[in-house]
């Protein structure tokens, strides 16, 4: 591996550090939109360690991955957000 | 239209790793169809238009991209940054009316507002009018200067 | 080396501006404002590991000439346009859907919609 490829492997590990940070407004967030807002962010970091993944191992399918993954946790968000208005 | 020529450029996109094989593009223009099928039974007036593939529109979008939206993304994360760290918040919800007519441009301007200075687009009502959470808020109805800058006017050239 | 030297800088912003992000969420008082913090900041900062990738793969395909690193630009250009669109907006889809359910921004200086609402329920009334 080189040196950028280890940068990669290391933000991507405090990326999964901050997840976990997030962990408590998850559990404890007053209401169900603020859970909501932490498990968006949680989505959004998850799919970043994914991009990065695709770098550390070469693999471009990673990012494929990271694509998709982006594209269903959008309309899981809306679909929470439809069933938070009452429409599901 | 627009659908259409999309997905088939992103799927040729994702799928080309060296060279194009006729298959490839078979399939892709296969897979358009099927993506135009399904999004045409909810199409809503000027969903076979040409006018949103017209190059001059795209041009100016990149600019747009590349120009004062870029500026305003980094000015908005450096503004948050100063929030969260001072903590001097004073939010509220104010409306304006930007006065766009297609769902392409009030998509592009509420994309626009939510990720620039201390706003977020919480709601657009049937006749365009957006809806904003401020996070400091200076007076309760701010001009469209105040909330979106140049913003407005991009975008109604963009996408009217 | 110097690649990573850059690579390295624009990571370390991506990673100021999502701890920002997690900050936000739990030094904000309601969920809007929360919403601010979380949506734009991890917005930005991901945006910034997608230039990250952007400068090594296109630094690695012009030393090297291989084509798996153009692919892999390519793949993360569409990455970075997909995140681009998909999170504010459904930053804004949850935010009216907690309107809708009855949360209001808790310390508002003006709420319009809520003011919108309320004529509204009188016409119809």
């Amino acid at each position: 591996m080189s040196a950028s490829q280890y940068l990669f492997a290391g933000t991507a590990f405090v990326m999964a550090v901050l997840i976990v940070a997030l962990l408590g407004r998850l559990i404890a967030g007053p209401t169900t939109p603020d859970r909501l807002v932490a498990l968006d962010l949680v989505n959004t970091l998850v799919s970043g360690i994914m991009l990065l993944s695709g770098a550390v191992y070469d693999a471009v399918v990673m990012v494929d991955v990271a694509i998709v993954y982006m594209a269903l946790s959008f309309v899981s968000t809306l679909y929470f957000a439809r069933y938070l208005e009452g429409g599901v | 239209m627009f659908v259409f020529v999309m997905s088939f450029f992103v799927y040729l996109l994702l799928s080309w790793s060296g060279s194009m094989s006729v298959q490839e593009v078979t399939i892709a223009f296969f897979l358009s169809v099927a993506v135009v099928l399904v999004a045409s039974s909810s199409s809503r007036p000027g969903f076979w238009s040409l006018t949103k593939l017209d190059p001059r529109r795209w041009w100016l979008f990149l600019r747009y991209v590349f120009g004062p939206f870029a500026v305003g993304l980094a000015q908005a994360n450096w503004d948050v940054a100063k929030r969260v760290i001072t903590g001097e918040i004073n939010p509220g919800i104010v409306k304006f009316d930007p006065g766009l007519k297609t769902d392409m441009g009030r998509m592009m301007l509420a994309n626009s507002i939510t990720l620039t200075p201390g706003t977020l687009t919480v709601d657009i009502d049937d006749n365009g009018v957006f809806y904003i959470h401020a996070i400091n808020l200076t007076s309760s109805t701010p001009t469209e200067q105040d909330i979106c800058g140049s913003f407005g006017q991009w975008t109604r050239r963009i996408a009217g | 080396m110097i690649l990573g030297l850059f690579v390295g800088l624009l990571l370390l912003v991506s990673l100021f501006f999502n701890c920002l992000g997690v900050v936000s969420l739990y030094r904000f008082p309601d969920v809007y404002t929360r919403m601010h913090g979380a949506t734009k900041c991890s917005t930005f900062g991901t945006l910034f590991s997608v230039f990250g990738l952007l400068l090594y793969s296109f630094v690695r395909f012009m030393a090297e000439g291989e084509r798996r690193f153009l692919v892999l630009f390519i793949h993360v250009v569409i990455g970075g346009v997909v995140l681009l669109i998909s999170n504010p907006a459904g930053a804004h889809a949850l935010a009216r859907a907690a309107h809708r359910s009855g949360i209001l921004p808790e310390p508002a200086v003006v709420d319009a919609l809520e003011e919108a609402d309320k004529s509204k329920k009188e016409v119809a009334a």
